[in-house]
């Protein structure tokens, strides 16, 4: 039965990649994301489920480890913060040239370099735009509650799995460290069976080996191997784009906005809207695909959007590319690790209307 | 004679490994890379564990052993194929997990991913090839380079003083509580080949006993890169290679090998 908790959101992660039936962890500590892997080896996931967990001795072997661990098929996740994630991008990078589904927990901290510990959407390009060497692309998921944290570890491994694809749960340590109610999902039961058309098992005799590579030594193979990776992306584009709006449908000027600076142009708006000013709230769910088609849609009929990340201005080159220069977009945030108010982000807003 | 007399089932006295596919090897002439790979088939056809076992290549001359060895493999990023095979040993623990790593990909870039994997104590296999050179790449100078030793980026030999010491990997891993097997082999004569098949197949049986990993270094030859003839090459390995890298067993059953002087 589904049970209502009163958790972090790194522990609502972790709780939800044992009931997913997750096969196996690999992480290294760094905050603000350490009670993940705390929390695993406290609920000893391996009595539980079997799950295994293992603390790696860098987040450049954690990464690895999960590659070999989900390249024979099974439910496989890692986490961390800014910096790990950034020593993870050469073996995210392998994984994704492989087509290997796994899931991969960013609880971004302010940076850039060491940085601060406090929360940051900094990370958006590394996220969205690849991040380690060569053409690929991942699903990105920007939870903005505990719940969302909870919901989108079974959604990431099923997205991963469909699209043997390394899917990227975008989070902030907001997100990761408030703590609010959440429905927990009732426990999946481990996988049995796995994918023999390309994971790694053992060699059987009635099938052709397996190999989990992402290296073709001929040009032309690499080519249209890229090709694939590029039409699967496509694909995805076209299939799998998440988003909110909330009083988007009679709203003159918009905020766009995910994770945790979402939730505060959800106050933001509020206070608007009881000013009496049509502002709305867009929120994508899904970073890569990103809601194009929505947002050029809404762009004609509203005055000016407002993207407010935690950020000095990331995503609203994604913004401004969807909406083709038929809207004014604004950038508005605080970074390093500052967060910014409801108050100061209306207040922006506000600006934007006067100007506009 | 004819040529169909020779070939002849009545006259076969030696032929392919079942578990090598028919792919022609990318390794040199004269290369150790293709008895090695040769000779973990044979110890996996020998053991009947091809649909038990998991391989891991690494970064170097062997990135393609996926193309050579007819099991299920991984292609690893350079230097990690002892965290991939980890990965996959904790999450089939049943199965046998090698890894097949060169000593630029084990003893340089990988240090930190052989060090932790042996001191875990994971219970797999490592398969080290030795040839004091970065082959793949066109000969510069490797970890294990010898004093004195003439490469790409030691045009003038290795200098201690500027380029600090070879490495003795093997040896140091062989310090590590978690590490059940160690031995130093090589390929370049039938007995030596002989000997080293007895070693790998250890490696691979130790894995049933999960008290360990089990490393069996090969020093091999690389006779393109260090420009000598395959003949020369061995001769040149036998007099330089093997007084610094000594063959034999280092540490057996969990316990250090003393050296007999």
């Amino acid at each position: 039965m589904a049970e209502l908790k009163l958790m972090k959101g790194n522990e609502a992660i972790a709780e939800a990649a044992i009931r997913a039936g997750a096969d196996g962890y690999f992480g290294y500590p760094i905050t603000p994301q350490s009670e993940i892997l705390e929390y695993l080896m406290v609920e000893d996931a391996f009595k539980r489920t079997g799950m295994v967990v293992l603390q790696a001795e860098s987040e450049i072997a954690a990464i690895n480890m999960v590659f070999g661990a989900a390249s024979t098929g099974k439910k496989i996740l890692t986490s961390s913060s800014s910096p790990g994630v950034s020593l993870m991008q050469e073996g995210i990078s392998y994984i994704a040239g492989a087509e290997v589904p796994c899931l991969i927990v960013n609880v971004v901290r302010g940076g850039p370099g060491l940085g601060s510990i406090q929360p940051s959407q900094a990370d958006y390009f590394q996220s969205v735009k690849g991040g380690g060497h060569g053409d690929y692309r991942l699903i990105v998921l920007a939870p903005a509650s505990v719940q969302e944290m909870c919901d989108f570890v079974p959604l990431g491994f099923d997205l991963a799995f469909k699209y043997r694809i390394p899917v990227l749960m975008l989070s902030d340590g907001l997100i990761g460290q408030m703590m609010e109610k959440v429905i927990m999902f009732d426990q999946i039961p481990r996988a049995t069976q796995f994918d023999q058309s390309w994971s790694l098992t053992g060699k059987p005799a009635n099938r052709q080996r397996n190999t989990v590579t992402s290296l073709d030594m001929d040009p032309y193979g690499m080519e249209n191997h890229n090709r694939n990776l590029q039409a699967k992306y496509t694909k995805i584009e076209e299939n799998e784009v998440r988003f909110e709006a909330i009083f988007c449908d009679d709203a003159e000027f918009i905020f766009v906005a995910y994770g945790a600076s979402a939730r505060i142009c959800q106050k933001s708006t509020q206070l608007a809207r009881d000013k009496g000013l049509k502002v709305g709230l867009f929120r994508p769910i899904t970073l890569f695909p990103f809601p194009k088609k929505e947002l050029l849609a809404l762009a004609g009929k509203t005055k000016a959007f407002l993207s407010v990340e935690m950020s000095a201005g990331q995503m609203i080159e994604d913004i401004q590319i969807a909406t083709k220069g038929k809207v004014n977009v604004e950038h508005f945030g605080r970074y390093g690790g500052v967060i910014h108010s409801p108050t100061e982000v209306l207040e922006a807003m506000e600006n934007l209307i006067k100007n506009s | 004679m004819e040529f169909n007399e020779i070939i002849n089932p009545g006259n076969l006295v030696y032929k392919k490994t079942n578990l090598l596919t028919d792919k022609v090897l990318s390794y040199c002439p004269g290369c150790g890379h293709g008895t090695a790979n040769r000779l973990v088939m044979e110890v996996i056809d020998e053991m009947k564990i091809q649909s038990e076992t998991i391989g891991v290549a690494s970064v170097g001359c062997s990135v393609l052993a996926y193309e050579f060895m007819d099991i299920d493999m991984v292609g690893a990023p350079h230097g990690r194929a002892p965290a991939l095979a980890t990965g996959i040993k904790r999450v089939y623990p049943d199965k046998f997990v090698f890894t097949y790593q060169g000593d630029g990909d084990l003893a340089a870039i990988g240090t930190s991913e052989t060090i932790h994997a042996c001191n875990r104590g994971e219970n797999i296999t490592i398969i080290f090839i030795n040839n004091g050179i970065y082959g793949m790449t066109g000969g510069q100078m490797a970890p294990t380079s010898l004093e004195g030793m003439k490469t790409s980026t030691s045009p003038y030999g290795r200098d201690i003083e500027s380029m600090g010491h070879p490495l003795k990997i093997t040896e140091l891993v062989s310090q590590l509580d978690g590490v059940y097997y160690v031995s130093r082999q090589a390929v370049h004569t039938p007995s030596a080949a002989r000997k080293a098949k007895k070693a790998i197949r250890i490696a691979f049986e130790n894995q049933k006993l999960k008290k360990g990993l089990s490393l069996v270094e090969i020093v091999s030859s690389c006779n393109s890169n260090w420009k000598l003839s395959p003949v020369k090459a061995n001769e040149w390995m036998e007099e330089n290679m093997f007084p610094f890298y000594p063959l034999g067993d280092i540490k057996v059953d969990g316990v250090a090998v003393k050296k007999v002087l």
